[in-house]
């Protein structure tokens, strides 16, 4: 019921979208904006993923250049990150457990997206809660795996299992990668507070930016946490599986 | 990758477009004199699609996880490794860009902007292997490494 008036209105405003490469090539000449349908919110967060797409793509080609380019062995990931777990040694065990961690986080993100969309924003609050604690998780054990490392003698200069290079890679692509999940932390925080207190449907203005918020700002949060999640995948096959 | 995600778009669109209107109907039919009560300008458009979907894809990335942590614990080697490691990887990523930010839905104007301009990245590392494979050899013949 509610969906017929909304949809009609649709219709009537909006001229219908043609969809295939045609569409596309209608999009893009058609003297207006190109991204129809994709709020100027959602085409901004996707630019700005794109940029730091090359960002992360820069740091995973340098490391490729230094590990191909060294004539000493680069060390092995799978024995640096196993651990000893009821005395038996389980190879990259930590790893595969962030792993799990991160996807379950980003689970949980996709299902408080639909909720805050179904304006359940109880729900919605809290399954952005839980994955802000998963968040904060994968960077407790990030923060547990670097100690250990530091431990073993690992510095950006060197270390003693191998190719010198390995540590400033190691470094610098998890602590960025790190970084971003601790920015997503606080940002989801924010944003489950806002749904949580229904912000959105009162048309609260935020105190950063002055403006009223939508429910929308969710699945744009969304857009940004799945991509800490993909930029691991990248990193779990490339830094630590390779 | 490219040729990849746009396969994989088409995979996961058409069950979910049936599975889409079929919790949209139900929805519509329980909760509409609440919502119509509450929010009358409740929005009909916007990213919403049925949690079945998402749980799916969960459970796919768990899978995929798995396997790809099993490469290394029975520890392939070779191009074995290479090809298993890189065909979990693209899968994962694949079922993250499309289903959980929402890409197979997007108008293809958009997936286009955004997916391509990355490609160009392939260029770069192949420039950077050629270099490296070049630095490796003058280190090989001039220090005896």
């Amino acid at each position: 019921m509610t969906a017929e008036p909304v949809t009609t209105e649709h219709v009537t405003t909006e001229p219908t979208l043609r969809s295939s490469l045609h569409g596309m090539v209608a999009d893009w000449s058609s003297d207006q904006r190109s991204f129809k349908g994709a709020s100027w919110g959602k085409a901004m967060m996707w630019i700005f993923l794109v940029s730091d797409t090359f960002v992360f793509s820069c740091f995973l080609i340098s490391y490729m250049t230094v590990r191909m380019s060294t004539t000493v062995e680069w060390p092995h990931p799978s024995e640096i990150f196993a651990l000893e777990i009821g005395g038996k040694k389980i190879p990259l065990i930590l790893i595969a457990i962030m792993t799990f961690d991160l996807i379950t986080s980003s689970g949980t993100m996709a299902m408080a997206v639909n909720f805050a969309y179904a304006r359940e924003r109880r729900k919605a609050a809290i399954l952005m809660l839980v994955t802000a604690f998963f968040g904060a998780a994968f960077v407790g054990m990030q923060a547990f795996e670097w100690t250990k490392l530091i431990h073993e003698g690992v510095r950006p200069w060197g270390n003693p299992f191998g190719a010198a290079q390995f540590g400033s890679s190691f470094f610098m692509i998890t602590g960025f990668h790190g970084f971003h999940v601790s920015i997503g932390v606080i940002f989801l925080l924010i944003v489950a507070r806002a749904v949580w207190r229904g912000d959105y449907d009162v048309g609260r203005r935020g105190f950063f930016t002055s403006r009223k918020g939508r429910y929308e700002i969710v699945e744009i949060m969304g857009l940004y946490w799945h991509f800490v999640d993909l930029v691991w995948v990248f990193i779990f096959a490339f830094f630590y599986l390779w | 990758m490219g040729l990849h995600l746009r396969i994989l778009l088409s995979v996961v669109t058409s069950p979910t477009g049936e599975l889409m209107t079929a919790t949209t109907e139900n929805t519509t039919h329980s909760h509409a004199p609440v919502a119509q009560a509450a929010q009358p300008a409740a929005q009909a458009h916007g990213q919403q699609h049925p949690i079945k979907l998402y749980l799916l894809v969960w459970g796919l990335l768990f899978f995929l996880s798995a396997c790809s942590y099993l490469v290394d614990y029975f520890d392939f080697q070779g191009y074995l490794r290479w090809f298993l490691i890189v065909l979990f990887m693209l899968l994962k990523a694949g079922l993250i860009v499309a289903v959980f930010m929402h890409m197979a839905w997007e108008r293809l104007a958009l997936v286009v902007a955004i997916l391509a301009p990355p490609m160009a990245v392939l260029v770069l590392m192949a420039m950077m292997a050629w270099e490296g494979d070049y630095t490796n050899y003058l280190r090989v013949i001039f220090f005896g490494a």
